[in-house]
């Protein structure tokens, strides 16, 4: 094998995801410019910028929950740009919704179950599941580490708020996630809840990186090794949380008014 | 025994008690129509209630089972009728027309709403005409007469009683496994579907599919019950799948309960009784009024339809004789019916 060819494979490898000028435009209105991004396999990195920066935006052209109208994404070296939703999720990427989006209907354990059953064989099963199958398995696990136990058969639709945060953490981290994309978990969160996400983010495995947009500094720079900050549909600054917070046009437009 | 199983009990007897004292009539034409009426409302419950997708197209699918087995079996219009035996036209018939059904899932399951309601009931529609105007293979306004069931485990099907059980264990077996699937891995991820499709993808369920398939299993039903109901009219024509018709299936699944099986079969009863009994107290032109108001008095009454009625009814009785006692809960928490 030559040398090229077991760099870039080895990049490839190396790196989660590689967004290169992705942008996404409504109508006259361009949510996303040129977004170039690479984040390595592992890596946790916080997103911040203002209301309307296009923070949700960029998850969703990630995530193919709407597809960019440029660019190209890949995930794992793997150029998923024209993959649908469920074909990315399939391969390792989850994420959480800013605003809570679950199923009301159902109970915490049984939308649990599908997360889990989403990403695994037979979901089109007419059976129910037995007594000792893996995927229910996995759903109780995942319901104590999230630490709803108490709410394990009450419908989503009657949770509390922090709750149904917990429930959205729990979606994402089903199956055997590679990558995941917060969309402000903490938003709405009590400080004790606060607590317990930062304990969750910290707790996950090493192998497994995330992106999270959260607009409490205590949370992000506390979970995200690097710091990427958006403005108008463009990154503008990326470094470490000390950088990011020493930094002069930072604390400018994003800081001044929690600092002041 | 939990309650719910000692009403299943109950209901069960009642339902194989009732030729023994019911006449010829009742049997067949309240007891055997009702149960063929609500299976194909049941058709649409499944769709509506469990995958919030409306479907004008349900009597269609049962149509197209209907003239299949007129086609296939045979008719006493002199045309077609390939005099196939009743173990093969039936299972194909059913066949066809699901697979039918599963191609209208594919026209309207990217749309919702009303729109999936206009796709569906356009397809209808036009197949109506359709058969209305094909005289080569559908025999047209004529449609098939002299389609009967077959004699079969020396069992004359034709006759009142035998027939009656037939459509009960058609409809018994289908309302089991509704309620069966429910829980199922795929009737939760219907439910869900329902409640939130974009989240359903991002956890890597493929939606189109999902909805696709609930039209193809949801047709088989419609199309077995259609099976019935050539048989039960002993013909087919374009009368059977008119549009009035196909809006006749969502008025008995509405006013039954469109959010768990037994509603249909309820609505379906009620129906056939105004049907047949409205008639004679009133000018039959009057009919679809009398229809109409009683099941706009239903609606109104009760959202939830007859079902929704018999919970409040049941609730206002102070006594509750198999109650268990009521669990202590957290206030504002709802359980729910979770076995995974
Ligand atoms: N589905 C949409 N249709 C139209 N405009 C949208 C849509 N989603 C986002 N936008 C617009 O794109 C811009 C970026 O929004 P968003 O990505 O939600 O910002 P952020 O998450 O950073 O607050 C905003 O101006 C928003 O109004
Ligand atoms: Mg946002």
């Amino acid at each position: 094998m030559s040398d090229a060819v077991a760099l870039s494979l080895d990049e490839a490898g190396a790196h989660a995801l590689d967004l290169v000028g992705v942008g996404r435009r409504f109508g006259a209105l361009t949510a996303l410019a040129d977004i170039t991004l690479s984040v390595r396999a592992g890596e946790r990195r916080a997103i911040l910028g203002s209301n309307g920066a296009g923070k949700t935006t960029l998850f969703n052209t990630i995530t193919g929950d709407f597809p960019p109208s440029s660019g190209r994404i890949r995930f794992f070296g793997e150029d998923v740009t024209h993959f649908p939703a469920h074909e990315r999720i399939r391969r390792g990427l989850r994420r959480t919704y800013q605003i809570s989006l679950l199923f009301d209907g159902l109970s915490v354990i049984d939308s649990i179950f599908l997360a889990c059953r989403g990403v695994s064989r037979r979901r089109f099963s007419l059976l129910r599941p037995r007594r000792d199958d893996a995927t229910r398995a996995q759903a109780e696990q995942l319901l104590h580490a999230v630490r709803l136990d108490d709410a394990r058969d009450v419908a989503v639709g009657q949770l509390s708020h922090g709750q149904k945060r917990q429930v959205e953490i729990a979606l994402a981290l089903a199956g055997a996630p590679r990558f995941i994309l917060f969309d402000e978990p903490a938003a709405g969160l009590a400080p004790t809840e606060r607590r317990d996400l930062v304990a969750i983010l910290t707790a996950l495995p090493a192998h497994i990186g995330y992106i999270i947009i959260e607009h409490d500094l205590d949370v992000a720079l506390r979970v995200a090794e690097r710091v990427t900050m958006m403005h108008n549909g463009r990154i503008f600054k990326e470094g470490t949380p000390d950088e990011i917070e020493a930094d002069a046009e930072v604390q400018a437009i994003y800081l001044g008014g929690a600092h002041g | 025994m939990s309650p719910r199983a000692a009403t299943h009990l109950v209901a069960g007897l009642l339902l194989l008690a009732y030729p023994l004292v019911a006449s010829p009539f009742f049997v067949f034409q309240i007891g055997a129509y009702s149960l063929i009426l609500g299976t194909i409302a049941l058709s649409l419950m499944i769709l509506a209630g469990y995958g919030g997708m409306v479907s004008l197209a349900q009597m269609m699918v049962a149509g197209v089972a209907g003239y299949l087995v007129a086609i296939l079996g045979t008719n006493e219009s002199g045309l077609l009728g390939f005099g196939w035996p009743w173990w093969l036209y039936v299972p194909v018939a059913v066949l066809i027309a699901s697979v039918v059904a599963s191609l209208i899932g594919l026209l309207a399951v990217r749309s919702a709403g009303i729109y999936m309601i206009m796709i569906t009931l356009a397809v209808a529609t036009a197949f109506f005409y359709f058969a209305r105007q094909n005289y080569a293979v559908l025999n047209g306004f004529n449609g098939f007469h002299g389609v009967v069931p077959p004699h079969a485990f020396g069992i004359a099907w034709r006759r009142p009683i035998p027939f009656y059980y037939l459509c009960l264990a058609v409809a018994a077996a289908f309302y089991a496994a509704a309620l069966y699937g429910e829980r199922s891995t795929f009737g939760l991820a219907l439910q869900a579907v329902r409640d939130n499709p974009r989240r359903m993808r991002a956890l890597g369920f493929n939606v189109p599919a999902l909805r696709v398939f609930a039209f193809f299993l949801a047709g088989v039903i419609a199309a077995t019950a259609g099976v019935l109901l050539v048989w039960f009219n002993s013909q087919i024509s374009p009368g059977t799948i008119s549009v009035a018709a196909a809006i006749d299936t969502l008025v008995i699944a509405v006013v039954g309960g469109i959010r768990r099986p037994a509603g249909p079969y309820f609505g379906a009863l009620l129906f056939a009784v105004l049907q047949n009994f409205a008639i004679d107290l009133i000018d039959p032109e009057r009919f679809n009024t009398v229809i109409g108001i009683v099941f706009l008095a239903v609606v109104l009454l009760s959202p939830d339809g007859l079902l929704g009625l018999f919970a409040r009814l049941r609730n206002a009785v102070p006594t509750r004789s198999f109650a268990e006692p009521e669990p202590a809960r957290p206030a504002g928490a709802v359980p729910q019916r979770s076995r995974i």
